[in-house]
């Protein structure tokens, strides 16, 4: 049973990558409707799986670590899978109808699709440092092909900063790999933690932590290596922005909490955790102001991604040196905040995506007169808003709700300043779109009226984001499956 | 000192001309090679860093194959990239400055 | 026992049903909208009707679920909760007709009547509240559903105010959610109940519980209009007038008011609150509100915002009487939740009237206007001698009992707020009733006609109906079902030792 589910998840997209290579936008589509819909069984299948018979490790093709390939199947993996499942169905069917499928370039826009999903995948259930690695690259070069997809220059310049930006950031981070190797001769996530926690003398690890941390910063977009992200998920299509900003940066940060929890926390020192944690509210702080300033709806959107990922930072202090149900708390409220930020951007990414196309112009001011004819489109746009701003009921509210507790009962106050001013700056920014579409200016109808299936996608994820919030406990309940030590 | 870790001093070096390239060098291309040199430099660093007391470990060396065949991978899209960029434009480095102008329509119709 | 957990879930959820299919329908389905909007409020009145029967027979209503791990989402009915609820399921029924009338032909219907419903949704949430989680998760809703019916208009001038309003109650709301947090952080995940929960807590937490119920005021004054924080609520006028009807006299002043109650005698009891000292400064803050309120309504020109600032100064009366302790300004205070709520809503309903029908928006346009809308301004004179506090007319009994509650303690410097309050509620108000019947006409530039009436009979009715009420709540004020002898059975509960 497992063999089929693993190999479905990893096989399929790379395979639906390769052969919508030969294949025209149109059949491209077909066939991916079909691969999503094998994806959700697969990832609803595994969830089954480990819900009944709890995690295991899986060796691909029997191979051993560490030359094989080793993943790792837990409750927080299989969250994510579905997740990932989720978000990208619903940017794809997006997409789907979305791009005009006569463009000759187009037909890209598929295999590059499928690399990323097949990438994404490959990272979080990663067990190994070399492979998340490859992961990660598999995730930016297709990142960086989607971004470009379209060829204008202003494309392709977000396209090419971008990629320098993450390719150093993998570098650093495949420094850091060679570091820990160098020390320990082990690749295996599990079996580096388990010797950090008995070796004495451990010199390197801690550069390679910070190596790690750095490269995986850059990678996340963190203030202030956060120069490369407005620019590219402003300029990209609307879907495209929406996968970029809901899944491909969490993918990085995915890597540097597990990387932090498991083996980090150890080798770590409090100003290490309070400077990512700095860093963080920072780019909370100036991500939502520079959000409110921006006169371009998409860039308004992406500085929202910016200030969004700083709240994922607060893990690094809240878990390091705190009592366990603190950092458990912290550990909650940050897969929270990941899951409703990637729903709700997803679903503001492809709202402002349908509102663009309905003013014809990506412009704030444009919007004037919207809610009368296009209702359907900012509400989604609301309701996503609802949950960045951390506001009940929404998983943003949960996420908050769960970092504020972790704050209060370790005594780092600071951090709960940071959540308050930041939910009200995010307040800002989405209520500045909100006013501009609520002004009136006259009775007419000038508009023009999306597909009717790309409100319903962006509706769809909005509505999912609220769901996590009135259903914490469960999603939470997933995470915390039991993991058996097969081995 | 041993030779291994002769190559990942050296490896070390390396990354750091190679992250000076990249920020101080304008032309696209140099910043592309620059990044190449960090890449080699940290095979470099993989593979010397490893050191078993009968000979050379083998797994980097099968890591960096795979990392290279990733690097070509890069590289290849950053050419790909860059030469089109320089078709559009006529420019050969990212400007700082963007014109307002043409910015506000999405790549929808482009 | 089912059945009973259900039936606060169904109370909700006919209101959000009904915003889920209104805000679907295309905006000329106007009959369709109509039908399901007074449906579901009838329902909701039916629903709210059981529960009160159940509650006065001592049935437990309240479900509970785990939605973070740590905190529960609870829905509980008391009789403190159905006092709220009671008051905002008749008065939506009221409002939805009113609003129906004033909207006809008006843009942008289906979206008004959606965050409508879900505004009346989230009040209900507000009354059933168990814990402050929930509370708080209703009392966000509230904030943004309420915002679409602000700047519904879409005018600058509405869409200013909006901005205000939101970052208003959006920082207080901050400063509740800090408040919770922080309680939660002492004392654990703690439901209401009626003589409240913290009276055994330990000595040194005292000055941090201190701390929390300044927060928790705070945040809950905001839309309460506690002054200072009461600056987003005159600006809000721009609103269409069923919605000032609602934001002033059923949703959202009164949610603050409410929570502030709640928090007064179901989380810390009244005892303890005493014992700690807070509700003093709070009975003071309340005061100072009364009298600025009525100083600031002399002075406005304008009828809907001489209604507004007569709002901060009444709804304080309610926190007045939670800072009073002893059975009897408790139940002065409460008593004016539903008071206050009917008599407000009826003068909202009158300004809206005149605005309709005449084009009525400042008050020396109202010369005359008695003779051209007689049963309006009959409505309207009614309510404004309630609000004086002119026997037997509800507001009479407010004052009357927080007066005898006050003095029954010691605290006569609330009689005297009573009396200054009630001269100038009186110096404001007879001077529109002057006009209205005294002076003669004022040449209106637009006037309407509706058939035989003075006006459309949707929004004739409405008021008629609440005026009648402001007197009957006043001359039976002893019978049961009263709002005073509800009043009296939540009192005497809170009271128990």
């Amino acid at each position: 049973m497992s063999n089929w589910l693993m190999a479905g998840l990893l096989f399929t997209p790379l395979a639906l990558a390769t052969v919508s290579l030969l294949l025209g936008f149109r059949q491209g589509r077909a066939l991916s409707w079909l691969g999503m819909l094998l994806q959700l069984l697969v990832s609803v299948g595994l969830w089954w799986l480990v819900r009944h018979e709890g995690g295991f490790y899986y060796t691909l093709a029997g191979w051993d670590a560490p030359l094989g390939i080793e993943l790792r199947v837990d409750g927080l993996v299989v969250t994510f899978l579905l997740l990932t499942t989720l978000v990208a169905s619903g940017c794809g069917i997006h997409a789907g109808f979305y791009l005009e499928p006569d463009r000759p370039w187009q037909r890209y826009f598929w295999p590059l699709y499928w690399f990323l999903w097949a990438g994404l995948n490959t990272v979080w259930m990663g067990g190994d440092l070399f492979n998340l690695y490859v992961g990660l690259e598999l995730i930016t070069l297709s990142a960086v092909g989607l971004v470009a997809l379209g060829g204008q220059a202003e494309a392709l310049r977000a396209a090419l900063r971008y990629l320098l930006a993450a390719l150093l950031g993998s570098l650093a981070y495949l420094l850091g790999v060679a570091l820990v190797y160098g020390q320990f001769g082990t690749l295996s996530l599990a079996d580096v933690a388990g010797q950090v926690r008995v070796s004495e003398h451990a010199l390197l690890m801690r550069p390679a932590l910070v190596l790690m941390l750095v490269g995986l910063a850059l990678k996340t977009a963190l203030f202030p290596l956060h120069g490369w992200l407005p620019p590219a998920h402003g300029i990209a299509k609307s879907p495209v922005s929406a996968l970029l900003s809901a899944l491909v940066v969490k993918a990085s940060f995915y890597i540097a909490a597990r990387v932090w929890l498991e083996a980090g926390v150890a080798v770590a020192s409090q100003w290490m955790a309070q400077l990512l944690g700095v860093l963080g509210a920072v780019a909370i702080i100036w991500g939502s102001w520079l959000a409110l300033c921006q006169p371009r709806l998409k860039q308004v959107v992406a500085y929202s991604s910016v200030a969004q990922i700083g709240y994922l930072f607060l893990l690094f202090p809240l878990t390091f040196g705190v009592e366990a149900s603190v950092s458990l708390h912290a550990q909650q409220g940050i897969t929270l905040q990941v899951i409703s930020h990637a729903l709700a951007k997803a679903a503001m990414f492809l709202a402002a995506g349908n509102l663009i196309l309905a003013v014809g112009s990506n412009r704030v001011e444009a919007l004037a007169g919207v809610s009368h004819f296009l209702p359907f489109s900012l509400f989604s746009f609301g309701l996503a808003g609802v949950s960045l701003m951390g506001l009940p009921p929404s998983g943003g509210f949960a996420a908050k709700w769960m970092l504020l507790q972790a704050s209060m009962a370790s005594g780092q106050w600071w951090w709960i300043m940071v959540l308050a001013g930041g939910g009200l700056l995010s307040a800002a920014y989405v209520f500045r779109i909100y006013k501009a579409s609520f002004l009136e200016r006259d009775e007419q109808d000038h508009f023009y009226h999306p597909d009717r299936r790309l409100e319903v996608a962006a509706m769809l994820l909005a509505l999912a984001s609220l769901g996590v919030g009135v259903s914490g406990s469960q999603v939470l309940s997933v995470m915390a499956m039991p993991f058996e030590e097969v081995q | 000192m041993s030779t291994p870790l002769l190559y990942a001093l050296t490896g070390a070096v390396l990354w750091g001309i190679g992250l000076m390239g990249l920020i101080g060098l304008r032309h696209l291309l140099r910043k592309l090679l620059a990044l190449n040199l960090i890449g080699s430099a940290t095979f470099l660093i993989l593979v010397g860093l490893a050191q078993h007391h009968n000979g050379p470990d083998p797994v980097p060396q099968a890591l960096v194959l795979t990392g290279i065949v990733v690097s070509i991978a890069a590289t290849a899209l950053g050419v790909v990239l860059i030469r089109r960029y320089f078709h559009l434009t006529g420019r050969t480095e990212l400007e700082s400055e963007v014109p307002e102008a043409g910015r506000d329509e999405e790549g929808h119709s482009g | 026992m089912m059945q009973q957990a259900l039936i606060p879930v169904f109370a909700l959820l006919c209101s959000m049903l009904a915003a889920a299919i209104i805000f679907t329908l295309p905006e000329e389905r106007q009959r369709l909208r109509t039908v399901i909007n007074l449906l579901a409020a009838l329902i909701k009145v039916a629903l709210v009707g059981v529960m009160t029967w159940g509650v006065l027979n001592e049935r437990d209503y309240g479900l509970s679920y785990e939605i973070l791990p740590g905190v529960s989402f609870v829905l509980q009915a008391d009789a403190l909760a159905m006092m709220f609820a009671g008051l905002s399921a008749v008065l939506w029924l009221l409002t939805t007709i009113y609003a129906v009338g004033y909207l006809e032909g008006s843009p942008n219907r289906s979206r008004f009547f959606g965050f409508f419903s879900l505004c009346v949704a989230s009040t209900m949430g507000i009354a059933l509240a168990g814990n402050l989680f929930t509370f708080f998760l209703f009392y966000e809703m509230l904030t943004l559903s309420t915002y679409p019916l602000v700047v519904h208009r879409g005018t600058d001038k509405a869409l200013r105010a909006g901005r205000n309003y939101i970052m208003y109650t959006l920082s207080g709301g901050a400063a509740l959610l800090l408040g919770i947090i922080w309680l939660q952080g002492l004392v654990g995940d703690i439901s209401f109940q009626e003589t409240g929960q913290l009276k055994d807590v330990d000595e040194n937490l005292h000055l941090p519980l201190m701390l929390v119920f300044g927060l928790l005021v705070a945040g809950l004054g905001v839309k309460a209009a506690l002054f200072p924080l009461h600056g987003w609520l005159p600006q809000a006028m721009v609103a269409p007038a069923p919605v000032s009807a609602l934001l002033h006299a059923v949703a959202v002043v009164k949610a603050g008011a409410f929570g502030i109650v709640r928090v007064v005698y179901d989380l810390y009891g009244i005892e303890f609150a005493t014992l700690l000292g807070v509700l003093e400064p709070l009975g003071w803050l309340a005061a100072f509100t009364i009298v600025y309120g009525s100083v600031r309504a002399l002075s406005q020109s304008d009828l809907k915002r001489r209604l507004a600032y007569s709002t901060v100064s009444q709804v304080s009366y309610i926190v007045l009487g939670a800072a009073v302790f002893g059975p009897v300004g408790t139940v002065g205070g409460l008593v004016h939740l539903l008071h206050q709520g009917i008599m407000k809503i009826t003068l909202f309903f009158c300004a809206g009237n005149y605005a309709e029908t005449l084009g009525i928006h400042k008050v020396q346009e109202l010369n005359g206007a008695g003779r051209r809308m007689p049963l309006t301004s009959a409505a309207f004179t009614l309510a404004a001698f309630g609000m004086i506090g002119a026997p037997p007319l509800a507001g009479f009994v407010t004052k009357w009992t927080l007066g005898s509650g006050a003095l029954n303690v010691g605290m006569e410097w609330v009689v005297a707020v009573l009396l200054i309050s009630s001269m100038l509620n009186a110096a404001y108000f007879l001077p529109v009733i002057h006009r209205l019947w005294f002076l003669s006409e004022y040449e209106w530039s637009y006037q309407r006609r509706w058939g035989r009436l003075e006006t459309h009979s949707w929004l004739l009715w409405p008021p008629l109906v609440t005026a009648s009420l402001t007197l009957l709540a006043g001359l039976f004020a002893v019978l049961p079902f009263s709002p005073l002898s509800w009043a009296e059975l939540i009192a005497a509960r809170e009271y128990l030792p």
